[in-house]
């Protein structure tokens, strides 16, 4: 326990924050990342989990390899582009991809609620494994569990994966240098605003559908023509730019500087976000990544990542400076400069 | 098309920058939606606006000016076992004398951030288990649909719904405010929804009593431009009388069917307001013929005369007599995640705002 949860046991804070799991510490803002601080690295210590980077990268014999494991309880489980099982494969390949890693093997545990349709699950299934070819991956071993009714929502799943390391740089949360260049792979926002609006039956004008999509091809063709100048990728999910820029600032000790008006958004997206009070910047992308390249580097990056489909949009969003370490500083339509502040305790649905 | 894109146009904001950059003159102005802070603060207007010219921060967020006891009874009514409560997400979040709706959740309690207490309604019709509690919260701008929700409710004899009515009204708030002795207010901005629903009129009588210019206010950053831009026109002519500078939205007479539908369901009443402390006729209630929709009659709920303590100070950050940067606790031991004052809950809220956009 650290000295701030001490402090939990002061009367009013106490109060207004018991010592118990609230559905915010699952949102990937700052409540999510302090309770990982808090509690899983202050019992599960291990060097390649303090990194907290999307996987871990393991040497094994003469070859390194990456290892990730992710569970998705997104609800409902299907949702305007995409379902749970798509979700499941494409969210750990890309957690791989993020790590710089080719995607090869997955695991797949699935905790069934009695009462959930064979129809239902056969087209989770159906989806998975159309996911797995799309990404070149394997599912090579699994497990099932079935639980009470009202013990779970339907249908979890569990993915585990491994992928294979083709380069020796090292990249990830630790490795953002001043002069580095932000790059960001297209419009943000769909994810998060498909399933809520799809939750809360909201109909919005022009389809807002999820982007859920593996990246293995845009980080495979980055890292093949960019190598070690790529200093960092990740896929912004829970939490969105806005928890993945301030979680980088932090480990790197640097500050992060982007342009609001650089940062594509489907106009859909924003019109949806307006309506309900939210910003594009804290919501979830399940086929988005971000990319911190070497300054000489970024214009060919972003040429690369324009040249595949899921690039197409790509944008040059900002760079890192020295500045004000851990920081993420926004500059707006109107010129000035704000923080971007981590997204704090969003009361968003389960979304992944 | 966006209607909103015309009014985030940096160009035409850098016009009405400069012209107010020209003729200098100092004001305090009173921006009384919290929507419009946030606005103020996530576009960086406040950092471009002349140095002359101070906006304070009013009290149109109503998730900050329900009082403690409120947010007890409503806790308090969330965890009866036969109850479903929903409302709007911010509530969810704010601390009452000793704990929040979230909590309350996470101990078991069967609560629900819902859009609209329509979506109530058609719970309680699945639900007949269940007693369904919608918390009607907010100014005029959500109290139509609250409105239509009980009275869709008797239309459809749907019995196991009820409303915990918390709505706040604001013209009563703007005449407390400008009758305090430590008023420092020279013209407010109108909330633009609120007037969407209510008109401009029921501001007539508060600008010429107190000779206080209003402008009707929309939340886009050249809205705001526009709405300051006429509320210093008006200064500097010495008119005291009320304008709209959201004409694509706001009508005179507002919005009449919505206003009909409140005039039959609720009826006005004395209030507390965090920070304001009682406003006569501020709030709305049920009318006696809607009784049996009254939450707080139908269940035996105990006033606790719970009231704000601790140093917490976002009744003078809710009068807008303090900024929420000149809070000891700010961004320190009050957070977002560890909020100790309803501001800095609500997406409305000041210090919320502060916290979002101006620490460092």
């Amino acid at each position: 326990m650290n000295k701030e949860q001490n402090t939990f046991s002061g009367s009013r804070s106490a109060l207004a924050h018991p010592p118990i799991v609230q559905m915010a510490h699952g949102s990937g803002g700052r409540m999510m990342h302090d309770l990982i601080r808090n509690f899983f690295h202050a019992h599960l210590v291990s060097d390649q989990l303090q990194k907290g980077d999307d996987a871990a990268t393991l040497a094994m014999g003469s070859s390194r390899i990456a290892f990730t494991t992710d569970s998705y309880v997104v609800q409902p489980i299907f949702f305007p582009g995409g379902d749970i099982g798509d979700l499941a494969v494409n969210g750990t390949v890309n957690d791989l991809c993020m790590c710089g890693a080719r995607p090869l093997y997955l695991s797949a545990g699935f905790i069934l609620e009695e009462g959930l349709a064979f129809d239902e699950l056969e087209r989770v299934l159906q989806s998975m494994a159309a996911a797995a070819e799309r990404a070149g991956v394997q599912i090579v071993t699994g497990d099932t569990k079935v639980v009470d009714h009202g013990k779970a929502d339907r249908l979890f799943i569990n993915t585990a994966g491994v992928g294979i390391l083709e380069h020796d740089h090292e990249m990830g949360a630790r490795c953002l240098q001043p002069g580095d260049q932000i790059l960001l792979s297209g419009p943000i926002g769909q994810h998060g605003l498909a399933v809520l609006s799809q939750r809360q039956g909201l109909e919005f004008s022009g389809e807002i559908i999820s982007d859920t999509a593996p990246l293995h091809e845009l980080t495979a063709s980055l890292l093949a023509e960019c190598g070690a100048a790529v200093h960092a990728l990740r896929d912004p999910t829970r939490g969105g730019v806005a928890a993945a820029l301030n979680e980088w600032a932090e480990t790197s000790g640097v500050e992060i500087r982007i342009a609001q008006n650089k940062i594509p958004v489907l106009p859909a997206v924003q019109s949806g976000c307006a309506l309900l009070g939210l910003d594009p910047l804290s919501l979830a992308n399940e086929g988005k990544m971000l990319a911190v390249v070497a300054s000489e580097w970024a214009e060919r990056a972003l040429q690369v990542m324009r040249e595949h489909p899921l690039g197409r949009q790509a944008a040059h969003i900002g760079e890192v400076k020295a500045g004000s370490a851990g920081w993420v500083s926004l500059r707006t339509e109107l010129g000035a400069w704000r923080v971007l502040a981590w997204p704090s305790g969003e009361l968003l649905p389960r979304i992944c | 098309m966006d209607v909103n894109e015309p009014f985030r146009n940096p160009n035409l904001a850098e016009r009405l920058l400069k012209e107010l950059a020209a003729d200098p003159q100092p004001a305090v102005i009173m921006e009384i939606c919290g929507g419009q802070t946030h606005s103020l603060l996530a576009s960086g207007l406040d950092q471009l606006l002349p140095r002359t010219l101070e906006l304070v921060h009013g009290p149109g967020c109503p998730v900050c000016v329900t009082p403690v006891e409120m947010i007890d009874k409503a806790i308090h009514l969330a965890e009866n076992r036969h109850v479903l409560f929903t409302t709007f997400g911010d509530m969810l979040r704010v601390p009452g004398s000793n704990s929040h709706l979230l909590a309350a959740k996470s101990r078991g309690a069967d609560v629900r951030m819902l859009y609209s207490p329509l979506d109530a309604l058609a719970l309680a019709e699945q639900r007949p288990d269940k007693k369904v509690v919608f918390w009607a919260i907010g100014f005029e701008t959500t109290a139509p649909a609250t409105a239509l929700a009980v009275w869709m409710a008797r239309q459809k004899k749907v019995k196991n719904f009820s409303l915990l009515v918390s709505h706040v009204l604001v013209p009563p708030a703007m005449r407390q405010l400008l009758s305090s002795p430590q008023n420092r207010v020279q013209a407010f901005l109108a909330a633009g929804h609120v007037c969407a629903v209510t008109g401009w009129q029921p501001y007539q009588a508060i600008a010429e009593e107190f000779h206080t210019p209003i402008v009707v206010t929309g939340f886009e950053p050249v809205d705001l431009l526009l709405g300051i831009h006429r509320a210093m026109q008006l200064l500097r002519s010495g008119c005291g009388r009320v304008d709209n500078a959201y004409g694509r939205v706001v009508r005179r007479c507002g919005n009449e069917a919505a206003l009909n539908r409140i005039a039959e369901v609720y009826c006005q009443c004395d209030r507390t307001w965090r920070g304001l402390g009682l406003i006569p006729a501020s709030g709305l209630r049920l009318r006696d013929e809607f009784a049996e929709y009254d939450a707080e009659k139908i269940f035996d709920l105990q006033s606790n005369h719970a009231a704000q303590t601790g140093p917490c100070i976002s009744g003078l950050i809710l009068q807008g007599l303090k900024k929420p940067s000149d809070c000891p606790l700010f961004s320190v031991d009050c957070t977002p995640e560890h909020p100790l004052g309803a501001p800095m809950v609500s997406a409305e809220g000041a210090c919320a705002a502060y916290y979002h956009y101006k620490t460092r």
